[in-house]
């Protein structure tokens, strides 16, 4: 019954992610922070406030052009990187060696967790043969040296 | 010949520094080689004082480098490169100091100051133990000599500018003619720097095999004022951004932006898991690698500012002395390594984990947390280079990776936030999960349905902004969970000390967070986060608008209405403005006047923005002027109402008084009743633990 709720709530939550409204003005916002300006303030297009700003109004008004033009959002965004270069993109979304800088950090972050959900087990079971084995007075003797330690080095 | 006596005094003060650093470094080095086997040589106690006292004196030299850099600031003195370059004569006297930190040379001085500082306080106050201090004081030498011989040779802040002294400078970069850039990065680097001393102290342990945990209590204070400090100065350099650079926001993840954050990722993680050494004598080799890894990355931070390696607005001209600082690097963590493996054994666990469902597991997984985020920064930060090794081409990694990856990471730690208190030391019963975790999960589902039914927050009808409220809507319900867990776990330490003393509830309360200031301190902390927590998620409902606005003209933005008064022009030695007046109402009412201006500083011939920002707890009201139309010679003016913008500076405030709290002594302190004997069995037998 449990498993059944969950699932429920699963498809619920993808739902609400998925579902939205995809209005033309949203759509320009979403594009438009997705690159960079390229006069080398290092702000989003959309957020550049550079006085003067040599390619905001410009690249604002190609955007605009290319949205009118029909294109999807990665062709248009294809169409910025062709000219002005892959570093105009905001994020590294081409594909190929691209994907690495996703799917490393979530890598990274899977392996720790099982890495540690291992070294708990490990631990969890070193200490159940701690306690069965003649280590159990080793151990004993030890821990009161150490509690002395501890107690007079408090500080 | 032109004589410049206060640059070559500097210039003398710094060799000099450099001089007492070596003495420091090798002849305390040599005291504590020789008193290895032997702690009464007298030989060896006599030289490792003369040690500590040239390292006191580096202390006043570096003063004195330091003086004779802002004397010429104050006096105009354009024969140094560096004041020609970073001030000019009619730069206020606040930012004329501050010009101290604006360049390369003058940072890198400030560096080498604040860690003599540091030096000198651990030096002053050796004898809360006499050894490890001298290890400590030896390694921070080290540190220093590095710092002085970049100072010396790489980046001499007092070199001559040949030629006929300029009749004035080029002024200081208009972005940094800010009040708070006067103390955001005396603040980070009091931060950057401070890690050197629990690094110092942690490797100082590691290798004279200090017996118990006591160097981890000496170091507490200095790890946390050092995070205090690096805390104060990130959040400064995020309201920096946001008051001054005028794009509507705090936080750009910018590559030195993203420096300043990972020390403070790992630092935290030390000062979490270093609990479970105190406590449980668990996780030491965790704990020395984690404060070996925040001492690795603040250097790894100055590096990122100074070589230009990753492109970044902070970023200071690609130089030479990023080769410095790889070499620095490297020599430190062949250090570090070979330190850890030849005393490895000093660091086995005295304890194991019993249970998945314990306080010590929260722990490791609050580190986690914490370390994939600082992994995530890191590896965003460092992407652009492997990308152009591998694919010959640069790629941007900006806000849209950073958000994506970390928010649900940040998540998830705020969700430990509020479970890892619940939880009890060693084993948690499923009957006392069942009881800590009813009220704050109570919390989270009322938050959660009362968001949504009462309209704050419709992820399914936000459009492209989707995603972020229903991450906003997971960090507020998160939040009220959170926050519940924290008044409950008052509540219920102030029932019991009620109950003893019959005091009133708030006296009680009082008492309670005396006697344990450490852990009512943390939770206070805890707090604080969550605020900010609140204020980020805030960032979801956004909204912005630009318009021409001439005389007359209005804006609408959310309850606000914005109505142009006027805009005119003005000049002053310094910098030419131009500004709008835009009334502002609510309600009918007229609340406030706001000014936005443009500005265009003089001497280094560069514009910068100011902006007008109207706050309160529920929303900012953030105005820029953007220029004129040159058709219209109207104003452009671009309107951000940023929502709960303040939760997050009156976060950062509860942040730093909780750490305040939790760094004063317990009402009732822990006496040693008899000093510890280093005897020989004790000594062995911990080391073969």
């Amino acid at each position: 019954m449990l498993k059944r709720w969950m699932q429920a709530g699963f498809v619920c939550l993808l739902a609400v992610v998925m579902l939205g409204a995809n209005d033309s003005e949203s759509r320009f916002n979403r594009i438009g922070h997705q690159m960079m300006c390229a006069c080398g303030c290092a702000q989003v297009l959309l957020d550049c406030n550079h006085v003067g700003c040599p390619d905001s109004a410009r690249m604002i008004v190609e955007l605009r052009t290319q949205m009118a033009g029909g294109g999807t959002d990665t062709s248009i965004l294809n169409w910025f990187a062709a000219k002005y270069g892959a570093t105009i993109l905001a994020a590294p979304i081409r594909g190929g060696f691209d994907r690495v800088a996703w799917i490393t950090p979530l890598a990274v972050f899977f392996l720790a967790t099982v890495g540690t959900g291992f070294l708990i087990r490990v631990w969890k079971l070193r200490s159940v043969q701690s306690h069965v084995g003649d280590g159990a007075v080793h151990d004993a003797g030890l821990d009161a040296v150490r509690d002395r330690i501890r107690r007079e080095t408090e500080y | 010949m032109q004589q410049h006596p206060m640059p070559e005094f500097g210039s003398f003060t710094l060799l000099l520094a450099l001089i007492l650093c070596v003495y420091t470094l090798v002849v305390g080095g040599i005291a504590l080689w020789r008193s290895r086997g032997n702690a009464n040589d007298s030989t060896a106690g006599r030289l490792g004082e003369t040690a500590r006292r040239a390292g006191i004196s580096s202390f006043i030299a570096m003063s004195c480098a330091a003086f004779a850099l802002v004397w010429a600031s104050f006096t105009n003195d354009y024969s140094v490169s560096y004041i020609l370059h970073h001030t000019n004569r009619a730069l206020p006297s606040a930012y004329k100091f501050s010009a101290l930190w604006s360049g390369q040379e003058g940072s890198l001085l400030l560096w080498a100051w604040l860690l003599a500082a540091y030096g000198f306080v651990l030096r002053i106050r050796h004898r809360v133990d006499v050894r490890l201090t001298a290890f400590a004081s030896v390694i921070l030498a080290g540190i220093q000599v590095f710092f002085l011989l970049l100072l010396n040779f790489a980046a001499p802040p007092f070199a001559i500018q040949p030629g006929p002294m300029a009749t004035d400078g080029f002024g200081l970069n208009p972005l940094l003619q800010y009040p708070e850039m006067v103390i955001h990065p005396p603040m980070l680097y009091l931060g950057y720097v401070g890690f050197s001393v629990p690094f110092a102290f942690a490797l100082g342990a590691l290798m004279m095999r200090y017996p118990g945990e006591k160097w981890i209590h000496i170091t507490r204070r200095w790890t946390m004022v050092t995070w205090l400090f690096l805390t104060c100065g990130i959040f400064l350099g995020a309201h920096w951004a946001y008051s001054v650079l005028g794009w509507g926001g705090y936080w750009g993840w910018d590559p030195v932006e993203n420096a300043s954050l990972m020390p403070w990722l790992t630092g935290t993680a030390f000062l979490h898991s270093v609990m479970m050494q105190e406590k449980r004598g668990m996780m030491k080799s965790w704990n020395v690698w984690l404060i070996f890894s925040t001492f690795l990355l603040t250097i790894l931070g100055t590096l990122l500012t100074r070589s230009g390696i990753v492109s970044s607005v902070h970023a200071f001209a690609q130089s030479s002395i990023g080769e410095w600082f790889y070499g620095f690097i490297l020599i430190v963590f062949a250090v570090c390594l070979f330190t850890f493996f030849k005393q490895k054994d000093h660091l086995k666990s005295e304890n194991k984990l019993e249970s998945l469902v314990s306080r010590e597991s929260s722990f490791l997984f609050n580190n986690l947390v914490l370390l994939a985020a600082c992994f995530t920064v890191l590896w965003g930060t460092l992407f652009p280079v492997l990308s152009e090794y591998v694919q010959g081409s640069k790629v941007t990694v900006g806000a849209p990776f950073y958000n994506r990856v970390n928010l649900p990471i940040g998540l998830f730690l705020l969700f430990l936030t509020g479970i890892g208190p619940l939880l009890a030391w060693r084993s948690t019963s499923l009957r006392s999960m069942r009881r800590n975790f009813i009220l704050p999960g109570v919390a989270v589902g009322v938050t959660l349905v009362g968001l949504m039914a009462s309209g704050v927050d419709r992820p399914w009808t936000e459009g492209d902004n989707m995603q972020a409220s229903l991450f906003s809507l997971i960090a507020f319900s998160l939040g009220a969970g959170v926050i519940t867990t924290i008044v409950s776990e008052f509540l219920r330490g102030a029932g019991v000390v009620r109950t003893q003393t019959g005091k009133n509830l708030a006296a009680s309360t009082l008492l309670l967070v005396r006697r344990n200031t450490r852990r009512y301190g943390g939770y206070i902390v805890h707090f604080g986060i969550v605020v900010m927590f609140v204020g980020i998620a805030g960032g979801a409902f956004n909204q912005s608008h630009e318009q021409e606005m001439g005389f007359g003209d209005e804006m609408k933005m959310g309850p606000f209405r914005l109505v142009c008064q006027s805009f005119t022009q003005d000049s002053n030695p310094n910098f030419e403005t131009e500004y709008a007046l835009l009334d502002v109402y609510k309600g009918g009412k007229k609340i406030t006047q706001l000014a936005p201006e443009k500005r265009f500083y003089i001497a280094s011939q560069q514009s910068s923005t100011v902006v007008a920002n109207h706050s309160t707890l529920a929303n900012d009201l953030y105005v820029i002027y953007e220029g004129k139309n040159p058709d219209t010679e109207k104003p452009i003016i671009k309107v951000f109402l940023n929502p709960l913008m303040n939760w997050i500076w009156i976060g950062v405030l509860i942040v730093v008084f909780g750490t305040f709290v939790a760094l004063v002594p317990n009402l009732t302190r822990t006496v040693a009743k008899a000093p510890v004997e280093l005897d020989a069995p004790i000594d062995a037998e911990v080391h073969h633990a």
